[in-house]
C-alpha cells in the first residue's frame, strides 16, 4: 500500500522528447518505474530508447493510454501548452495527472481547474516535484518515481510527506532516511497559487492509508491551505504529525520564487500558521533541520514506533 | 510585474474604465505640453513610483507630499518641478526612497463619496474575486479587520465570466443611486474585462469615486500582472520601468536566478524556493539576518554560481555567504567545482560556509577541502547556519 501510485502503476510522460522530460524519464526508468509510454504530438510511432528500455511514443494521451494501459501522466511540456496537456489527460480519463511544469499562467490554471470540476482525473501540481512511492530495492529502487525528485534518497517505510516545495521535501526525506525511517509516499503539491491537490487532500489520503503511520506536513507563507489542513488534522487524525512552515523572514508582498508564496493578509504569515499548527497538536519543526526530529517527538508522544 | 498609475489609467481607458482626464510628463517641457491639454482649474500632481503611500511621503530634500492638490495649473507646474528628479520616501519604499522620473497631472475631481474596488485571485476557490467596499480611500486591510460587514465579495465562475446579476448585486450592496449605479455597473464589467484579458494578477481602485453629477471614476489605479503570462502580452512588457527595480534583481533575472534583496548581512545562495526561504529563516533563528533570497533553481551551473556570487557581492552590507545546496539529481562534485571556480573568479574575501548534501556528496566536500580556499563546510543546515552567523558577526 501507499497513496496515489505504487510499484505497479503504469505511467506515460507528456513531453518525453524534450530535454527536461527525457532526462527525468530516464531517471524514472532507472529507478524501476513502469514508464510505458511517451506522448509528443507529431512523433507518434517513434521510440524513446534508454538502455534496454524501448518506450513507444504516441501522438495523443488517449492513444497512449489505450495502447499501454497507462493511468498516470507526468507532464513536462512548456508552460504555454501545459494547461492543454492537463486537459488532454482529463479527456482521456486518466486517474492522475502530475504537472511538473513551472510557470503556467494563473489564468490558464483557473480555467483548467474549472474544467476539471466533476471529472474523475486528479491533478497534482503544477510547478511541483511530483510523487515518489519508494520501492523495496537498494536505495529504494523498484518504486514509483514520477517527476523530478531524487529517487535514491528515499527508503520504503511508513511516513507520508506532503509539501509545496521540492528541495524542502528532499530535505525532510533525507533526514528521515538517514535515521532509517522510511516513507510510504512523498507528494509535492507544488508552489503555485492554483493547484490541483491541496495539503488537506493528501493528508486525508494518508490518514486513510493503513500503510502510513505518521506524516510530515511542510508548508509556506501565503494562502490558507496549511491552516485548513491543520484544523482537519486536529478533528480527524490520530497519527503523529510534524509540520514546518517556510518563509518566517519573507517580506510582505514579495514573491519568493513560488508564485504562491506571497504574504498577503495577517493570517497567511509563517507566525500565524505556526500558531495554528501548535493549536492543532502538530509538532512544529523549529528549523528545517528539525523536521525528522519533530516527527520523532510527535511519534513518541503518541506511543507510535516509526519505521 | 507592476506598472505606474498613469500607465494603468491609459489601459483602463482602452477598456472603458472611466478615469479623470490626465497627462504625464518626465521633464519641464513635457509638463507644459501635458498641462496645456488639461482644462484650467484645480489640478492634481502625482509622483509616479510603484510604491504606495505617496501622498504621505516626504522627498529627501524635505519637500512633503508626493501627491499634491493645486488650485491652478501654474501651481501644478511649479510643484511638478519640485518632484521630478527628486527622491520620494514613503512607508513602502524603505529609507532609500525612489527617484521620481515621471509626474502625472489630472483634473481634480469633485468627490461625493469614496469607494473601494479590486479584482484578484481567490485562492480558496481558485477563481477571480471582486472585492468592493463602501469605505474607500483608506487601507482595505483595516476595513476587512474592523468592519468586515462593509466589504463585499463576488466570486466569478471562469466558465461563464462575470454575470449581470452579480454586478447588479454589487451595485445594490454598495448603495449607489440609480444614475450612479448604471455607471458603476459599466465600470465593474469593464474592469473585469481588463483583468481577464491582460492576465492581471491584481487590479485595485482605491478610491473609486462618485461625483456630484453622478459620474463614477477611478481616482487611483494599482495594477500588477502575472509574470508567468507576460510571454503573451508584449504590449504590457513594454511598460516595464527598470528604474523601479533593484539593479541586482534585474541582473539576476538575466541569469535565470530568482533574487530578492533584503536588508541583512548574510547572503544566501540556495537551490529551490522553499529551501531558499527556510535558509533565510534558519539564519534568523540562530541570530543572524539574511541579506537576500536567492534561488539558483535546479541546475546551478558554474556560470550561474559565478553570476550569483557577483550579485551577492554587489551588496555592500554583506558580511558572509551561506551556500546551501541539496543536490538531489545534480552531482555535488560538479556543484563544488563550480563554487571553487566562482570563489576564485570573484576573489572572495568574505567568510563562506557551504552546506552540500545529496548525490556524490563525499567527492563534493573533498573538492571544497582540496581547493586551499578558506571555505567552511557545514554538516547540516543548522550546523552551517550557526557557523556563518558566528563568522559574519
Amino acid at each position: 500500500m501507499a497513496i496515489l501510485v505504487n510499484a505497479e502503476t503504469k505511467i506515460l510522460v507528456q513531453g518525453i522528447t524534450g530535454d527536461f522530460g527525457a532526462r527525468h524519464a530516464r531517471l524514472s526508468l532507472d529507478y524501476g518505474t513502469k514508464v510505458v509510454a511517451g506522448v509528443t504530438p507529431g512523433k507518434g510511432g517513434q521510440f524513446f530508447e534508454h538502455g534496454a528500455h524501448r518506450v513507444p511514443i504516441f501522438n495523443s494521451v488517449a492513444d497512449a493510454a489505450r495502447a499501454t494501459g497507462a493511468t498516470v501522466s507526468a507532464i513536462f511540456v512548456p508552460p504555454p501548452f501545459a494547461g492543454d496537456a492537463i486537459l488532454e489527460c482529463v479527456d482521456a480519463g486518466l486517474d492522475l495527472a502530475i504537472a511538473i511544469t513551472e510557470g503556467i499562467p494563473v489564468k490558464d490554471m483557473v480555467r483548467v481547474k474549472r474544467a476539471m470540476a466533476g471529472r474523475a482525473t486528479r491533478l497534482i501540481g503544477p510547478n511541483c516535484p511530483g510523487v515518489v512511492t519508494p520501492g523495496t530495492g537498494d536505495k529504494s529502487f523498484g518504486g514509483c518515481r514520477i517527476g523530478i525528485a531524487p529517487g535514491y534518497i528515499h527508503q520504503r517505510g511508513h511516513v507520508g510527506v506532503v509539501s509545496r516545495s521540492g528541495t524542502l521535501t528532499y530535505e525532510a526525506v533525507y533526514q528521515l532516511t538517514v535515521k532509517h525511517i522510511g516513507q510510504s509516499t512523498c507528494v509535492g503539491i507544488g508552489g503555485d497559487p492554483v493547484n490541483g491537490t491541496s495539503h488537506l487532500d493528501v493528508i486525508k489520503m494518508f490518514n486513510d492509508d493503513p500503510d502510513t503511520h505518521a506524516m510530515i506536513l511542510i508548508g509556506e507563507i501565503g494562502g490558507n491551505a496549511e491552516v485548513e489542513a491543520a484544523r482537519w488534522i486536529k478533528a480527524n487524525v490520530r497519527k503523529p504529525v510534524a509540520g514546518f512552515i517556510a518563509g518566517a523572514t519573507a517580506p510582505a508582498g514579495r514573491r519568493m520564487g513560488h508564485a504562491g508564496a506571497i504574504v498577503g493578509g495577517a493570517e497567511d504569515t509563517a507566525a500565524a500558521k505556526i500558531a495554528v499548527f501548535q493549536e492543532c497538536g502538530i509538532e512544529v519543526a523549529v528549523t528545517p533541520s528539525d523536521m525528522a526530529d519533530a516527527l520523532i517527538r510527535a511519534a513518541k508522544a503518541k506511543g507510535v514506533t516509526l519505521s | 510585474m507592476n506598472i505606474h498609475e498613469y500607465q494603468a489609467k491609459a489601459l483602463f481607458e482602452k477598456f472603458g474604465v472611466p478615469v479623470p482626464k490626465g497627462a504625464s510628463a518626465t521633464n519641464a517641457a513635457e509638463c507644459i505640453t501635458a498641462l496645456a491639454g488639461l482644462p484650467e482649474g484645480p489640478t492634481m500632481v502625482k509622483s509616479q513610483i510603484h510604491a504606495g503611500g505617496r501622498g504621505k511621503g516626504t522627498f529627501t530634500d524635505g519637500f512633503k507630499g508626493g501627491v499634491k492638490f493645486c488650485k491652478t495649473k501654474a501651481e501644478a507646474k511649479d510643484l511638478a518641478a519640485k518632484m521630478l528628479g527628486n527622491t520620494l520616501v514613503t512607508a513602502q519604499t524603505g529609507p532609500a526612497g525612489r527617484k521620481v522620473g515621471t509626474v502625472y497631472f489630472t483634473v481634480a475631481s469633485d468627490i461625493k463619496k469614496e469607494y473601494y474596488l479590486a479584482i484578484l485571485l481567490d485562492r480558496v476557490t481558485s477563481r477571480p474575486v471582486i472585492v468592493a467596499s463602501t469605505e474607500g480611500g483608506v487601507e482595505i486591510e483595516k476595513v476587512a479587520h474592523e468592519t468586515p460587514e462593509k466589504l463585499f465579495k463576488v466570486v466569478v465562475d471562469p466558465a461563464y465570466g462575470l454575470a449581470d446579476f452579480q454586478v447588479r448585486d454589487l451595485v445594490t450592496r454598495l448603495g449607489f443611486t440609480p444614475a450612479e449605479g448604471k455607471n458603476a455597473a459599466r465600470m465593474i464589467r469593464s474592469l473585469y474585462a481588463f483583468y481577464w484579458a491582460t492576465d492581471a494578477a491584481m487590479v485595485e481602485i482605491n478610491p473609486l469615486i462618485t461625483t456630484p453629477t453622478g459620474d463614477v471614476l477611478a481616482l487611483d489605479a494599482k495594477v500588477s500582472f502575472d509574470d508567468n503570462a507576460l510571454f503573451r502580452h508584449p504590449e504590457i512588457v513594454a511598460l516595464r520601468d527598470l528604474n523601479e527595480e533593484d539593479p541586482k534583481e534585474i541582473e539576476a533575472s538575466k541569469h535565470a536566478l530568482s533574487y530578492i534583496a533584503l536588508d541583512g548581512t548574510i547572503a544566501c545562495l540556495v537551490n529551490g524556493a522553499g529551501l531558499a526561504m527556510s535558509t533565510m529563516d534558519i539564519i534568523k533563528h540562530f541570530g543572524g539576518s539574511p541579506a537576500n533570497f536567492l534561488d539558483v533553481g535546479g541546475g546551478a551551473s558554474k556560470d550561474q554560481v559565478v553570476a550569483a556570487f557577483k550579485i551577492i557581492l554587489g551588496d555592500a552590507n554583506v558580511r558572509g555567504i551561506f551556500v546551501n545546496i541539496f543536490g538531489g539529481i545534480m552531482d555535488c562534485y560538479v556543484i563544488a567545482s563550480g563554487i571553487v571556480e566562482a570563489v576564485k573568479a570573484v576573489g572572495l574575501k568574505l567568510p563562506l560556509v557551504v552546506r552540500l548534501e545529496g548525490n556524490n556528496v563525499a567527492a563534493g566536500k573533498q573538492t571544497l577541502a582540496d581547493s586551499g580556499l578558506p571555505i567552511v563546510s557545514g554538516d547540516s543546515m543548522a550546523d552551517a547556519a550557526q557557523k556563518i552567523v558566528k563568522l559574519a558577526a
